[in-house]
């Protein structure tokens, strides 16, 4: 999802008063049209980012979703920073699905949502102008009100200070007189040395709420009258209702309704358990369609039949075709990744009320649009009458960017004239996702006479995640998030061609933490060791010689094997592997140690990570958000596999989709380049370089190559 | 009727025998804060204190704690300062958040039973609690400055 990344935009910024108690700024997007402009006046409250009141409290409106990744400081800290606000005096509040929060990607996209890593970068300049100019219009207000040159005042923790007499007037006390001005367009923006928020380590906000019980996940919403619904859907993908007897269902006490809806069959109760025991007690019969006879075998040869055709070209340097067939030796590798659930901790739920002129909906949510979207089409109300309220998430890691779970919430609330929260189980959630796409990956490469990589081919087979979401982006045959991390190779390799081919399978597959990166990091990065080690190199010198034209991969690799001291040996027993990789305009890398007990039993020691997002805004979130990609990517690597038999997922609990624990935790270090320019995120990067890592430290610990995941211990047995 | 004292307060309560405490706990008392993760005791985000022992409310039935004092996140300290709540605040341990309330209340009944846990101990007492953030280090590093701030007379 990195084009979300890379738009440019003009900003332009108006203010509106609210009910005389304050200012508010809001900061609307050209690039939305006039259209947007307009129809954004309609919505309440809208657009805003930040609201000042009289008694000084500055309130910032979020419009990203919190998910962990600690958006409900830093956006409000890029906010502050401009403003000189007096940081005691912040309040959070998520900002309401609205248009004019959305980020234009293209013509007929405008999207509300929490993804690519983007959430600091792409609101960096709209909320730096939103505190800049509320900032400017707080400072010529008292420069009026003291009848002096503005150029005299400057702002200050909260106040703005006449700085020959040291006069000081609240914000609190200039707001209502600012709200009838006119936004400056331009306002001007503070130099990275004046910052005193960016880059300082700031509590997050919603820590105390997150150790006391008090915070509110979607799961966690009340409303008076709210009903509780279980779903049951068909466990065949493509499956449809049959028939299906209720009679028992109904008999269980708390049940008020059962109803058929898009998704299979709704029970409706008091409260969670009577719907699951009604749940229990409903008979279905299903058409289990075309799929039923679904596997994963099937699906992964499939996939392999389709790598020997060739694909969609989308990268090509110099001649790899030719320069092969002059090759001595070639070198041939295939890589498999099983498809991968989320696993949110949350199981995913939905709150909707449906009335005759509007619909609330409070969504544990990562896209506001979609969930607007979705809700105005099932009820064939204008969009406008449809308010989305953004709870806490728990987890999102790309599965709430979906709205099938909004789709039924609405959809039940409609058919039964109440307010209905839908409760997934942990089943529906591990058999019902959007799954990381398996894939099937082709390498050929060749070495020139020194052993350095002469020619590099690459072929990636699998399913595209945006012809599904948004077919639009798909363009020329060419999911962009399939080839990520492959078609960018950074390694200067005189022959290169890099194809792709999209084959979509019954399983629908869905954006997971750090998307297609995840994939061809492990790919890519192993196959660079592999001929690293046919060329008899070192694997980080290898690295660093193939990155000169990729100085920050390069800086960022240094900066991990410096502080892993990759040089030296280590005890007996314990190996390395490195990785680097860039995603979302972060470089990470990797240098894991580990040891194999028994010749089976990994246990990864120490990981070290160095990485370069850029300018930071909060480090502690840097490092946490590292940290959690560590062990997401270790999880993966080590233990995640969705396997299909008869058209169903297998796996449906933490017992068959285990997920790291704490007593399988590594040392982590984290180490950030210093001074970095630019911006990039922070939420996916670290995931990507943890499969090669820990592959390519498992072939120096063994002599065998990982080229599927998850690594088992039978992989390494059989050497 | 099944009464239960819960965070000090009785209830008697008219709900089915089988309710699991979770249930209980969130849909007839209001109290939010203990967590569905699993609803087959394998991921912890649900535990809450029966008698001061760490229990998974998800598998456990309304009728087995009838007149049975039960503790839970919100009851853990009225404001926040039990000395892990504090930690955690300290060691900024929460990402999404949604499985804290349940490793909290674990590492509290650790900690009532032993004031000062090996690392060991730790692992042991929490690697029943998945965190899928990926907060471990975090959650441990918290116990043990909980653990030391208690030896040192309490959280301050």
């Amino acid at each position: 999802m990195s084009q979300i990344l890379n738009l440019s935009r003009r900003d332009f910024i108006r203010t509106s008063a609210l009910g005389g108690s304050g200012l508010i700024l809001g900061v609307y997007l050209p690039s939305l049209n006039t259209r947007s402009i307009l129809a954004a006046t309609a919505y309440a409250l809208p657009n805003a980012f930040l609201k000042i009141s009289s008694d000084g409290l500055i309130t910032c409106m979020v419009h990203k979703s919190e998910m962990g990744q600690g958006i409900m400081t830093s956006l409000p800290m890029i906010l502050a920073e401009e403003l000189e606000a007096n940081w005691s005096k912040i309040r959070v509040e998520f900002a309401s699905g609205n248009p004019a929060y959305e980020t234009r990607l293209g013509p007929g996209i405008g999207w509300q949502l929490t993804g690519g890593s983007n959430s600091v970068r792409g609101s960096w300049t709209m909320l730096r102008k939103a505190g800049a100019a509320a900032r400017q219009m707080l400072v010529e207000v008292a420069a009026q009100t003291w009848g002096v040159s503005a150029t005299d005042c400057r702002a200050e923790q909260g106040s703005v200070v006449h700085s020959p007499t040291s006069r000081r007037l609240s914000y609190g006390e200039l707001v209502e007189k600012a709200s009838s001005m006119e936004a400056p367009q331009d306002p001007v923006l503070k130099s990275r040395n004046e910052f005193r928020f960016i880059g300082k380590k700031i509590a997050r906000l919603d820590t105390p709420s997150k150790v006391n019980g008090a915070a509110i996940f979607g799961i966690d919403v009340k409303i008076p009258g709210l009903l509780t619904a279980r779903v049951l859907r068909s466990p065949v993908f493509g499956g449809k209702v049959r028939r299906y007897n209720d009679a028992a269902a109904r008999q269980v006490k708390g049940v008020s309704h059962v109803l058929q809806i898009e998704s299979g069959v709704a029970v409706v109760a008091e409260n969670f358990w009577a719907a699951s025991q009604g749940l229990k007690a409903l008979e279905v019969e299903w058409d289990e369609g075309e799929n039923a006879a679904l596997n994963s075998a099937a699906i992964f040869k499939a996939f392999q039949e389709a790598s020997q055709k060739p694909g969609v070209t989308v990268r090509n340097e110099g001649n790899a075709k030719e320069a092969l067939a002059q090759a001595k030796k070639l070198f041939e590798a295939v890589y498999e990744v099983p498809f991968l659930a989320h696993a949110t901790m949350e199981p995913m739920n939905c709150t909707a009320h449906v009335r005759a002129d509007g619909c609330e909906v409070w969504a544990p949510t990562q896209f506001q649009t979609g969930v607007r979207q979705t809700a105005a089409k099932i009820t064939g109300l204008p969009d406008g009458a449809i308010n989305v309220h953004t709870t806490l998430l728990g987890g999102g890691f790309g599965r709430r960017a979906e709205i099938d779970f909004v789709a039924e919430a609405v959809e039940i609330s409609k058919a039964v004239s109440a307010p209905v929260k839908v409760v997934w189980s942990r089943e529906d959630d591990m058999q019902h996702d959007f799954y990381r796409p398996a894939n099937y990956q082709r390498f050929t490469g060749a070495l020139d006479e020194n052993g350095l990589p002469r020619v590099w081919m690459h072929h990636v087979v699998g399913p595209s995640i945006m012809s599904r979401f948004a077919p639009q982006m798909v363009q020329g045959g060419v999911d962009p998030t399939s080839v990520e991390g492959a078609s960018d190779l950074p390694y200067s390799v005189p022959h290169l061609q890099v194809e792709y081919t999209l084959h979509n399978t019954p399983v629908p597959p869905g954006f997971w933490r750090s998307v297609g990166n995840s994939i061809n990091a492990f790919t890519t990065e192993c196959f660079l060791d592999e001929l690293a080690a046919a060329g008899g190199k070192d694997p980080y010198e290898l690295r660093r010689q193939l990155l000169d034209k990729a100085p920050r991969h390069k800086a960022t690799l240094e900066l991990a094997a410096t502080k892993a001291a990759w040089d030296k040996p280590l005890p007996p027993g314990r190996f390395r592997g490195i990785a680097v990789h860039e995603s979302y305009g972060s470089y990470v890398a990797a240098v894991v140690e580990l040891s194999v007990e028994k010749r089976e039993r990994i246990r990864v020691h120490r990981v070290v990570c160095a990485i370069d997002c850029g300018m930071v805004v909060n480090p502690d979130t840097v490092t946490a958000q590292v940290e959690s990609g560590v062990v997401y990517g270790m999880t993966a690597t080590l233990k995640g596999e969705i396997t299909i038999e008869e058209g169903r997922i297998q796996q449906k609990n933490f017992n068959d989709y285990p997920l790291l624990r704490m007593d399988e935790m590594p040392a982590i270090e984290v180490y950030t380049v210093p001074d970095a320019e630019g911006l990039g995120g922070v939420g996916e990067p670290a995931v990507p370089p943890m499969a090669p890592a820990i592959a390519n430290a498992l072939f120096f610990a063994t002599g065998k190559r990982i080229r599927k995941l998850p690594i088992r211990p039978e992989d390494l047995r059989k050497a | 009727m099944i009464s239960v004292t819960v965070n000090g307060k009785s209830y008697d309560l008219d709900v089915a025998s089988d309710t699991p405490l979770l249930w209980v706990l969130r849909d007839s008392l209001g109290l939010t804060g203990t967590k569905f993760g699993c609803g087959v005791a394998l991921c912890g985000s649900c535990t809450v204190h029966v008698n001061g022992k760490a229990t998974r409310s998800c598998v456990t039935p309304i009728s087995a704690v009838a007149g049975q004092s039960i503790t839970t996140i919100e009851g853990l300290s009225s404001d926040s300062t039990h000395p892990l709540q504090v930690a955690w605040t300290k060691e900024e341990v929460p990402q999404c958040g949604y499985c804290q309330s349940g490793q909290i209340m674990a590492a509290a009944a650790l900690l009532s039973q032993k004031p000062k846990p090996t690392r060991q101990e730790i692992d042991r007492a929490l690697s029943g609690n998945i965190c899928r953030c990926g907060t471990y280090l975090r959650v441990r590093r918290a116990i043990e400055v909980a653990a030391a701030m208690t030896q040192n007379g309490g959280a301050q």
